[in-house]
């Protein structure tokens, strides 16, 4: 990085960068090191006298139950809204690929469930399918199906993936449509002309050729089932019903806030750190093999 | 063109729209439950068309808020503490991230490469992982419940600053010496020079952070404490409690509608920039 033609100013970059780099060190560095510390850290039940533990909040953790069923929990829900939200944003895309000239009318139609808030995505599908007041949950009830999400917790899980999936498929649809209309079109016409159907030039030319979008939405949608959901998972089932929808980021959150257990909590924390970190790591590695090609 | 030997052209609309009835069905119905009263909603029998109290429902909960088991701020507020919200957290972030994107690609300082790695490295840690002990940062200055505590710490950029990294670095050096040679300083040539140069990129990141800041949920729902504070998507929740069927689910669907109006309306309004900002924030 860097450039030939520079001010030779000594004082001004510091000032320039000091907002952004005070504002890093005291919330991202100072707390980040903070978790860090905690996590090795056994505070007594009164909150009084800590004590140095070493790694037994993360034996505590890796053996705990409760916490490897949060994990198992977590794979399942973020593996089902990347397939879901993925899978149905590619069927879109490819579908609008095919119709340039009605393809930005789509498109518009398709991009704003990104501006929903995951809060309000959860109060809309609440809203839908409520057992006793929302139209499809009536429905499934009248239709004989014990559909409650507040007693059944598979039920809940299902409504917590089709809300966050539903959000997320906009972002998806927007990325795919872009790496479609970058793959040139000689190339499949080219296959045509060999005698390739839709569904083979598809699989042969238009995936393979796709991967890196697909790569890159990979990595963007675990890490937005992990993190961002949040918000779903918090306006529409608390988590519940028993612990049925808890995933990682909800546990953090119910332990460190609500039982207050600051070391097992920091513990959660630095683990995923540690995941966001390798997550981000594997992400740059691939995009610089990308540019070597 | 391929497409036009196989027959079944209407598949792909017929797809297509089918995708886009699915995603805007949930809005028609919470717009359907926000135009009826709560009674008629909670008989579970709602109809799919408009009812008559549309008016009456919006009114209530743009001024009041609460209804007869709700109980919240009234929208007015909350869509307010909205609005300055994720504008201090837009202004924010574009403002240090185009201050210090200047100063790495401007200007040769020691230290230079490890600032850069410094604000890099703050990608990998979004607030969700590291909120207990932000949270007591923030506790510890004072800062609860207060609007520097819901903004400031979100403020920090990463994608901003590279942006503007990336951008500057494409800016030709002819430029930047012929504005020495006009005699400009480092800060006149930043102003009447760089900024004007930037302004597609600052449209493009507006768009993102303000949706964003307006999205922000776990942090609000950490920092603010007292009902006058909350956030518009916040109070939904709040409104919403343990989800009764005996509720006033007119009211909170109003304030649903009330809610996705800016953002939706920026993305809608600003598509073109949008696109760009979500492309090449995420390169």
């Amino acid at each position: 990085m860097g450039r030939r033609v520079i001010f030779d100013n000594k004082l001004l970059p510091y000032v320039l960068v000091a907002p952004q780099i005070a504002i890093t060190l005291i919330f991202f560095f100072w707390p980040a090191g903070q978790a860090v510390y905690q996590s090795f850290l056994l505070q007594d039940p009164f909150g009084l006298r800590q004590r140095f533990v070493w790694f037994d909040n993360f034996r505590v953790l890796v053996t705990d139950p409760l916490y490897l069923d949060s994990a198992v929990r977590t794979l399942v829900f973020s593996t089902s809204v990347t397939a879901l939200s993925m899978g149905s944003a590619l069927l879109f895309a490819v579908m609008a690929d095919r119709r340039i000239r009605a393809a930005t009318a789509y498109k518009t139609l398709m991009i704003w469930p990104y501006a929903v808030a995951p809060a309000v995505a959860a109060a809309l599908w609440l809203f839908i399918f409520h057992p006793s007041i929302g139209l499809l949950g009536y429905a499934l009830q009248k239709a004989g199906l014990a559909w409650d999400y507040k007693i059944n917790g598979g039920q809940a899980m299902l409504l917590v993936i089709v809300a966050a999936s539903w959000k997320q498929v906009s972002y998806n649809f927007l990325f795919f449509l872009a790496g479609l209309q970058s793959i040139q079109k000689a190339v499949i016409e080219a296959a045509a002309i060999d005698g390739a159907g839709p569904g083979r030039r598809f699989w042969s030319i238009v995936f393979p050729l796709l991967s890196p979008t697909t790569f890159f939405l990979l990595v963007v949608n675990v890490v937005y089932a992990f993190f961002d959901t949040f918000g779903v998972i918090h306006a529409l089932t608390g988590g519940g019903p028993g612990k049925a929808t808890e995933t990682l980021i909800y546990k953090v959150y119910v332990d460190g806030v609500i039982n207050l257990d600051l070391g097992g909590s920091s513990a959660q924390s630095v683990i995923l750190m540690l995941f966001v970190i390798g997550v981000t790591a594997i992400q740059f590695r691939y995009i610089e093999r990308r540019v070597h090609y | 063109m391929v497409e036009a030997r196989s027959g079944a052209g209407w598949i792909p609309h017929l797809i297509l729209i089918l995708g886009v009835v699915i995603f805007a069905f949930p809005i028609y119905v919470a717009l359907m439950g926000s135009t009826h009263d709560a009674g008629t909603i909670g008989r579970g029998r709602m109809p799919l068309y408009p009812g008559p109290h549309l008016a009456d429902n919006y009114e209530q909960a743009w001024v009041q808020g609460s209804g007869q088991r709700v109980k919240a701020a009234p929208v007015a507020i909350m869509m307010l503490n909205s609005l300055v919200m994720a504008l201090v957290i837009t202004a924010g972030k574009i403002s240090i991230s185009i201050l210090s994107g200047y100063a790495v690609v401007f200007f040769s300082f020691p230290l230079r490469m490890f600032f850069f790695w410094m604000i890099f490295i703050t990608l990998m840690l979004p607030v969700e992982v590291r909120i207990i002990p932000t949270f007591k940062v923030v506790s510890d200055l004072g800062m609860i419940n207060t609007f520097s505590g819901l903004t400031v710490p979100l403020i920090a950029s990463a994608t901003a600053t590279l942006l503007f990294r990336q951008f500057f670095l494409t800016i030709p050096g002819e430029l930047v010496e012929a504005a020495k040679i006009d005699g400009a300083g480092p800060l006149r040539f930043f102003k009447e020079i760089l900024v004007p140069l930037s302004r597609t990129n600052i449209a493009a990141l507006f768009v993102i952070l303000f949706i964003y800041g307006w999205n922000q949920y776990l942090w609000p729902l950490l920092i603010t404490t007292s009902g006058r504070m909350d956030t518009i998507v916040i109070g939904i929740t709040k409104m919403i409690g343990t989800g009764d069927a005996q509720t006033d689910w007119n009211l909170i669907m109003a304030t649903t509608m009330l809610a996705m109006l800016p953002p939706v309306a920026i993305i809608v309004l600003m598509q073109r920039w949008f696109v760009k900002g979500l492309v090449e924030t995420e390169k």
